[in-house]
């Protein structure tokens, strides 16, 4: 995550100092993604340097208070106008694990799936839970709601994959088991499909 | 905390000899008052099954189905329909409205045939229809409501009479994802307000507003989530 983006983008508010950008981090994101005051610190001094941020006053508790910069603005509605990059997928655990269940002997891949699964649902249902309780339409609200989306998207496409997995993987031990009747050309075709007519 | 419903060992096989069917395999399963289930699994798991079972439209092959302390298999064919009508409300996946009808006639419909005045029962259904947020489509046919709208006076018809039972068979699969989601909000209103909820769903982000996960496959329950909190995440403080 750009953690310089981010503050810099809350900058361009207002000026603010360490813990104010902390907390407007927080009031947007929840503590989904936290950040260490020590973290906000080295960052700022790093926008400093960079000529992106200027540490301008000292309010009356001595607060350095931060202000953002022309250079600055530019960078940040660069960031807003810029796809995030897609191009590195971030290293998935999970898929690894599985891959490596699958292929590593005397693992129960069926039991991986099932655990993880169940994880996955329960942590669906805190999200859920959150979300209910965040109705506001004020954009600070709202924000968090949709953070609180993606992380109900990003789980709900996992159980699916874990579906999806599940049920290949019963494909797989059929086929495996009777061969003949199942050429792999036809995947689709496979005998598990029998007792699963569609019935809406 | 009382079961409102209960299936013990049921079982449901359709057809006969080798085209024979296990839609269910002795399935127990229960549902709380104030709680919301959801039932997952791939399609012709038997989600449907248990649910039509548990609402007293189909009969299971061997096992007991228990509503409010009363065994559905017990019952005749009239006390069964008096039953679905007082005590069980049902959410199709297609609305099922009568067309010819208002919204606050659909409603209405099956407290008058219970014998409530139909003073009252249109009373009553506009109160409801208030509730899910459509007040002001009482007088509104189906056909000029949009998909939300139906299945809101559904979520009314299968509310209305204090029902302590109401089973939805994946309630938001036409609507979109925000539709959806007010549907879900109603449901879990409802049970919150003490009824018993079941809600067929194959959808993950639907399931999560339920108490408890319950997963098919193949007629058996495989897996079933509580509802523990992990307490992942929380809220951002108040400013
Ligand atoms: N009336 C019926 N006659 C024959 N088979 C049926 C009937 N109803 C359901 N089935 C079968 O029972 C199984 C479970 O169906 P259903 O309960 O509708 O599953 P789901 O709702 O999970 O998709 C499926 O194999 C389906 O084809
Ligand atoms: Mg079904």
């Amino acid at each position: 995550m750009s953690v310089k983006h981010a503050l810099l983008a809350l900058l361009e508010q207002e000026p603010m100092y360490g813990y104010q950008l902390r907390a407007e981090f927080e009031q947007r994101t929840g503590t989904t993604w936290p950040l260490n005051v020590g973290q906000v610190y080295t960052t700022l001094t790093r926008l400093e340097r960079d000529g992106l941020a200027l540490a301008e006053s000292e309010d009356a508790e001595g607060h350095v208070i931060y202000r953002i910069t022309d250079a600055g603005r530019v960078e940040v509605a660069t960031w807003f106008t810029t796809p995030v990059a897609r191009t590195q997928p971030p290293r998935d655990e999970l898929a690894i694990k599985l891959a490596l269940a699958v292929t590593v002997p005397g693992v129960d891949v069926g039991t991986v799936i099932q655990q993880q699964r169940s994880a996955t649902m329960h942590a669906l249902q805190d999200y859920t839970r959150l979300k209910r309780r965040a109705t506001g339409s004020e954009p600070a609200e709202l924000a968090w709601s949709l953070v609180l989306d993606s992380l109900v998207f990003a789980a709900e496409a996992e159980i699916r994959w874990l579906d999806h997995c599940e049920s290949r993987l019963r494909r797989a031990a059929i086929e495996r088991a009777a061969p003949t009747s199942a050429p792999t050309s036809t995947p689709t075709s496979a005998p598990a499909a029998a007792n699963e007519r569609s019935h809406r | 905390m009382s079961a409102v419903l209960e299936l013990t060992d049921v079982t449901r096989v359709h057809g006969e000899g080798p085209a024979a069917v296990q839609a269910l395999r002795a399935v127990s399963f229960r549902a709380h008052a104030g709680e919301l289930v959801a039932v997952m699994g791939p399609s012709g798991s038997g989600k449907s099954t248990l649910l039509t079972l548990a609402g007293g439209l189909d009969r299971p092959t061997d096992g007991r189905v228990v509503v409010e302390g009363v065994e559905l298999g017990a019952l005749g064919n009239d006390e069964r329909a008096r039953m679905r009508r007082t005590s069980i409300g049902y959410v199709f996946q297609g609305f099922n409205l009568i067309p010819a009808l208002t919204a606050a006639e659909n409603v209405a419909l099956s407290r008058e045939l219970d014998g409530v005045a139909a003073r009252t029962a249109r009373a009553e259904a506009r109160r409801v229809l208030e509730e899910v947020g459509i007040g002001d489509l009482a007088d509104r046919f189906p056909d000029d409501m949009s998909g939300g709208q139906q299945q809101r006076v559904a979520i009314a018809r299968a509310v209305v009479g204090e029902r302590r039972l109401i089973l939805a068979d994946e309630p938001t699969g036409a609507l979109d994802t925000e539709t959806g989601e007010e549907i879900l909000r109603l449901l879990r209103a409802r049970c919150d307000a003490g009824a018993a909820g079941v809600l067929v769903t194959h959808e993950a982000r639907h399931a999560a507003w339920a108490d408890r996960v319950v997963f098919l496959r193949d007629g058996r329950v495989v897996d079933e989530t509580g509802a523990e909190s992990v307490d992942l995440l929380t809220e951002p403080a108040a400013r």
